[in-house]
C-alpha cells in the first residue's frame, strides 16, 4: 500500500521557538493517524503547512509520490486536503448550506446544494438540516457544518484539529463511526488530539511530537495509555523539587468552587477543592481550555462566585471584587498579556497604575499621582530587567517576553500574601523565565501561597510543591510533587479513567 | 495595491493631524458639492468660514461663535467621557430636549415669582431631567444588555414627541393666543439665561461650558475615575481586571452626558432659543458627536471643534440667506467632516505599506 501523504523533514521555526524540528510521518488512504503531543509541541505548526497556512523553512512534502508545497488552503483543496478547525469558521446568519457554499471554489444552486447536503449527512450519520440558520445550532452540530463543507469536496485526505474538544461523549461518538466510515472507503485521516483514550480507540497509527520532534511512532491499539502519555510529555524523571520546605497553615482555600463558562468555548468549573497552604506553591497543570481562564477569573475576581468557595485566611472572599482581594494580598497575573494583564496603547506607568493603584498608595483622594506610578514602574522594568525604551511607551511596543516580565514584576514587588500566576513564563525566554520562577520561589520563602495555573510540565514540577491537574472543569487531587512520575502526571492530565482507578488502588 | 500596517504605537502626530487633513479634505469635497448644486465653491467656503469671523458682519457673528459653541461643547465634553470608555451615547439631543423641557416646566412653574433661585432650581431641574432621559439607556444595558447606541438614538423621536406635546400643549403659553410654545423665558427675568457680559456672546451655558472642559481635563488626566474609564475603552478585560465595575461605570458615563446635554438644553431655551417650541432645539445634540470625535475626544481638542462646527453653523446662515443654499447641505457638509475623520484617524493607528505578495 502507497502512502498518500509522505512528510519528509519539515522545519519551521519562529521567533524565539523552532516550531517543527525535522518532522517526518506519512499517512496512507484508508487510515486514521494520530498526531499526538502536549499543547505548544508543535501538532498545530505541522497541520498548518499541510494545509498550506503556512511554508516550511526546510524539508519536503509528497502527495501521491509527486512534490507537494501548497501555497493557499486553496492550493491544498485542490490537492484533496480538506481541514475542520478547532475554532469554527462559520457565519452565525447564513443557513448551513449558505455556510457549506461559502467554503467551495464553485459552489452549484442551493437546491442542489441543498440535496446533496441531505445525502451526504444520510451517507455518514451526520445529521444536519441544510435549511436551518447556523447561529441557533450546538457546537457539535456546528462542527458537522464543518465536516461536510469538507466532504462535500471529496477529499482524500482530512485534517481534524482537536475535533472533541467542544463535544459531548455522545457527539464525539457519533464523530468517531463518521469518520471510521470515510476510512473504510479509502480516505486518509490525520487526527489530531491530546486525548489518549479516543486516539486508543479511533487511530491505526500514532506519531507523538514533542517539543516540535517527533519522540515516537507508535501503534495506539497495542500501546497502552500510559505510554503513550510518558512519551507525550516527556519521559525525564522531575527536578529536584523544593523538598525539606516548612509550610504553613493553609491560606488560599477554595471549597466547591463552580462557575459558568466565561464564553462558548470555555469550560464550566465543577466543586474545585484545592488548598494552599503558606510558602507552599500549587502547581495546577492541565491542557489548555480545560477550565484555566474561568478557574484564574474566579481566583482575580473578575468573576463573582459563592462567598464561602473561596476563603482567605479564614475570611470568605468569593463576592470580593478584584481591587478588595488586592487590598487583602491576593495578586493575580493572567496568561493574556495584552488586553488583559495590560492596555496595550497605555503607557507603561499607566499600565502599572493598572493594579498596583491600591497596594501602592498611588491615589490621594481619588486623584492619581503619576510621579509615584512612574517611579513605581521604573522600579518593576530595573528590577525585573524589562527591556523598554522607557516607561513612557506603550505595553504593545514591549516584546512579548518583556511584557510578561513587567506583569509578573509588577504583581510580586507589591508584596504579595498570595499570587495566583497563570502561565507566568509562557513566552519568555530561558533567562528570564528562570528570573520569574525564582522570585516566585521567593515569594512562596516568605511565606506567601501561590498557585500557578501552565501548561509548561517542567516548570510545574520545577518550583511546585504539589500538583494537581485541571480537567474538563474539574481539579483532580494534589499530590505532592516529589516522587510524582511523568506517567502519572500525564494520567492526571488525561483524567481517564485508569486514573480514577489507580486512585482507588492506592488508597 | 496596499496594505495597512498596524504601528507599534499609535502616531501621536496623525492624531491631532488628522482633524486637519479632515477639514481640508471636507472643503475640498463640500465645495465640488457646492459646484454640483451650481454655486460657486470658493465663494461658499468664503461665506461660511471667513466672512463669520473677518466678513463685515463680524462683530455680530463672533459672539454668536460662542452661543453656539457653548451647547456644543457642553454637550460634546459628556460625550467624550462615555465615548472614551466604549459606552456610545448618540441620543444627547433628546436628553438636551428633555433638559430643556424639564428646566423651562421648572422656571414655568415658578412664574411670574422674581426670586434668584429661580435660575438655579430650573438649571437643576434641566441638568436632572436629561439625566433621567440617558438613565434609560443606561439602565437598560446593564440590566438586559440591550445596546446603548440604539436605545438612546431611538429615544430622541420619544423625546421630540415628547417636545412637540409640551409645546403644544401641557406648557403652552396660556397668553399665547393659542399659538403652540411656552412663555417666552428669556423676558422672565428670574429664568433667562442672560448674558454675563453684555455683547461678548457668553451666557451662563457657554461659562459652564468653560468650566466642564478644565473638569473634564482634570478627571481624564488626573482621577481614577478618568484612567478607569479610559482603560475600559482601550481594553475592556484589562479594565475588569484592574477591578472597573463596567455596570457602574456605563451609569456614570450615560448619567454626566445625559446631565451636561440636559443642561445645555436648558440654557438654550431660556437664553438663544428663548421658548420651548416644536422645533427649538438646532439639532446640537447630533452636532456635538462630531465636535467630540473632531476633537480627538480631548476637552482642549473639543472647545477648538465646538467653535469650527459653530462656525459651520453661522457661516452656513449666512450662505444660505446670501447663496440660496439649501440647509441639508450644510448638515451634508458638517457630515461629511465626521467621515473624512473617522477615514483619515486610521492613520493614527496604521501605516499604509505597498502590499506584498506575503504568505508566511
Amino acid at each position: 500500500m502507497s502512502d498518500l501523504l509522505v512528510i519528509d523533514g519539515l522545519t519551521k521555526a519562529y521567533p524565539g521557538v523552532v516550531a517543527n524540528d525535522g518532522v517526518s510521518l506519512a499517512v496512507a488512504p484508508g487510515r486514521i493517524h494520530a498526531l499526538l503531543g502536549e499543547n505548544g509541541a508543535g501538532k498545530s505548526t505541522l497541520v498548518k503547512i499541510i494545509y498550506g497556512l503556512a511554508a516550511p523553512d526546510a524539508g519536503r512534502m509528497f502527495m501521491r509520490g509527486r512534490e507537494y508545497s501548497p501555497a493557499s488552503p486553496s492550493d491544498a483543496r485542490r490537492s484533496g486536503v480538506a481541514m475542520v478547525f478547532q475554532h469554527f469558521s462559520l457565519f452565525d446568519a447564513l443557513t448551513v448550506a449558505e455556510n457549506v457554499a461559502l467554503g467551495m471554489e464553485d459552489p452549484p444552486p442551493m437546491s442542489h446544494l441543498a440535496r446533496r447536503i441531505r445525502g451526504l449527512s444520510e451517507a455518514y450519520g451526520l445529521p444536519l438540516d441544510p435549511g436551518r440558520v447556523v447561529g441557533g445550532l450546538s457546537a457539535g452540530e456546528r462542527q458537522r457544518v464543518e465536516i461536510a463543507r469538507c466532504l462535500i469536496q471529496d477529499p482524500d485526505l482530512l485534517i481534524m484539529d482537536e475535533p472533541t474538544s467542544v463535544l459531548t461523549p455522545r457527539e464525539a461518538e457519533s464523530l468517531f463511526s463518521t469518520l471510521r466510515k470515510l476510512s473504510s472507503e479509502g480516505a486518509a485521516i490525520l487526527y489530531i488530539s491530546h486525548k489518549l483514550g479516543e486516539i486508543r480507540a479511533l487511530c491505526d497509527g500514532a506519531t507523538v511530537l514533542r517539543r516540535g520532534k517527533v519522540v515516537a511512532s507508535r501503534d495506539p491499539k497495542t500501546t497502552t495509555e500510559a505510554e503513550l502519555a510518558a512519551l507525550m510529555v516527556g519521559g525525564e524523571p522531575p527536578r529536584p523539587g523544593r523538598a525539606g520546605r516548612a509550610v504553613g497553615a493553609a491560606r488560599l482555600v477554595i471549597d466547591g468552587l463552580a462557575a459558568k463558562p466565561l464564553s462558548p468555548f470555555g469550560t464550566a468549573l465543577k466543586d474545585i477543592r484545592a488548598e494552599v497552604r503558606a510558602g507552599e506553591i500549587l502547581g495546577v497543570g492541565g491542557v489548555a481550555g480545560n477550565g484555566q481562564d474561568e478557574f484564574f477569573a474566579a481566583l482575580s475576581g473578575e468573576t463573582a462566585s459563592d462567598p464561602a468557595a473561596i476563603r482567605f485566611d479564614g475570611a470568605p472572599i468569593g463576592r470580593l471584587g478584584p481591587n478588595a482581594r488586592r487590598g487583602l494580598g491576593i495578586l493575580c497575573a493572567p496568561e493574556e498579556r495584552l488586553g488583559h494583564a495590560a492596555a496595550p496603547d497605555m503607557s507603561l506607568v499607566e499600565n502599572a497604575a493598572l493594579t498596583g493603584m491600591r497596594r501602592e498608595n498611588l491615589t490621594r483622594r481619588g486623584f492619581i499621582d503619576w510621579r509615584r506610578a512612574r517611579s513605581f514602574s521604573d522600579r518593576i522594568i530595573e528590577r525585573f530587567d524589562v527591556r523598554a525604551q522607557g516607561s513612557s511607551h506603550a505595553a504593545r511596543s514591549l516584546s512579548g517576553g518583556n511584557l510578561q516580565k513587567f506583569v509578573i514584576g509588577r504583581e510580586i514587588l507589591q508584596r504579595p500574601e498570595a499570587l495566583v500566576a497563570n502561565q507566568p513564563t509562557w513566552g519568555v525566554d530561558a533567562a528570564a523565565a528562570a528570573a520569574i520562577r525564582q522570585a516566585i520561589l521567593d515569594l512562596a520563602d516568605r511565606g506567601a501561597a501561590i498557585l500557578v495555573i501552565s501548561q509548561d510540565l517542567d516548570e510545574l514540577l520545577e518550583i511546585s510543591t504539589r500538583f494537581a491537574a485541571l480537567n474538563g472543569g474539574r481539579l483532580g487531587e494534589a499530590r505532592a510533587v516529589e516522587g510524582l512520575t511523568m506517567e502519572r502526571i500525564g494520567l492526571m492530565m488525561g483524567g481517564s479513567r485508569e486514573t480514577e482507578a489507580e486512585r482507588a488502588d492506592s488508597r | 495595491m496596499i496594505a495597512l500596517e498596524k504601528r507599534p504605537e499609535p502616531s501621536s502626530f496623525w492624531r491631532w493631524v488628522a482633524p486637519i487633513v479632515a477639514v481640508a479634505l471636507t472643503m475640498a469635497a463640500g465645495g465640488a458639492m457646492f459646484a454640483i448644486l451650481g454655486k460657486d465653491p470658493t465663494e461658499a467656503i468664503r461665506t461660511i468660514f471667513w466672512d463669520p469671523l473677518f466678513g463685515p458682519f463680524a462683530a455680530h457673528d463672533r459672539p454668536q461663535l460662542l452661543v453656539k459653541g457653548g451647547p456644543l461643547i457642553l454637550i460634546a465634553i459628556g460625550l467624550s467621557l462615555g465615548f472614551r470608555a466604549g459606552v456610545w451615547n448618540i441620543g444627547a439631543e433628546g436628553q438636551y430636549i428633555l433638559g430643556a423641557i424639564c428646566g423651562a416646566a421648572v422656571a414655568l412653574a415658578f412664574y411670574p415669582l422674581d426670586s434668584w433661585v429661580v435660575f438655579p432650581l430650573s438649571a437643576l431641574a434641566g441638568g436632572l431631567g436629561g439625566w433621567a432621559w440617558a438613565m434609560i439607556p443606561a439602565i437598560l444595558r446593564t440590566k438586559f444588555n440591550t445596546n446603548e447606541i440604539l436605545v438612546s438614538l431611538l429615544l430622541v423621536y420619544a423625546a421630540e414627541q415628547l417636545l412637540a406635546s409640551a409645546s403644544l400643549g401641557f406648557l403652552r403659553n396660556p397668553d399665547g393666543a393659542g399659538f403652540p410654545g411656552s412663555r417666552n423665558l428669556s423676558r422672565y427675568d428670574a429664568a433667562a439665561n442672560r448674558e454675563i457680559l453684555e455683547g461678548s456672546g457668553i451666557h451662563w451655558g457657554v461659562s459652564a461650558a468653560f468650566l466642564a472642559v478644565p473638569a473634564a481635563h482634570a478627571l481624564m488626566t488626573r482621577h481614577r475615575v478618568g484612567f478607569h474609564i479610559r482603560v475600559s475603552g482601550e481594553s475592556p478585560r484589562a479594565a475588569r481586571f484592574a477591578g472597573v465595575d463596567p455596570n457602574r461605570l456605563t451609569i456614570f458615563c450615560l448619567g454626566v452626558s445625559g446631565a451636561l446635554a440636559g443642561l445645555a438644553g436648558f440654557f438654550e431655551v431660556a437664553g438663544p432659543a428663548g421658548q420651548i417650541s416644536i422645533d427649538f432645539n438646532a439639532g446640537y445634540g447630533f452636532t456635538a458627536i462630531i465636535v467630540a470625535f473632531l476633537g480627538r475626544l480631548n476637552p482642549v481638542g473639543i472647545t477648538l471643534a465646538g467653535l469650527l462646527l459653530a462656525l459651520t453653523y453661522i457661516g452656513g446662515e449666512a450662505a444660505q440667506a446670501t447663496m440660496g443654499l439649501p440647509a441639508a447641505a450644510i448638515q451634508a457638509f458638517q457630515g461629511m467632516l465626521l467621515f473624512f475623520l473617522l477615514g483619515v484617524d486610521v492613520l493614527t493607528k496604521y501605516r499604509i505599506r505597498p502590499a506584498r505578495r506575503a504568505r508566511a
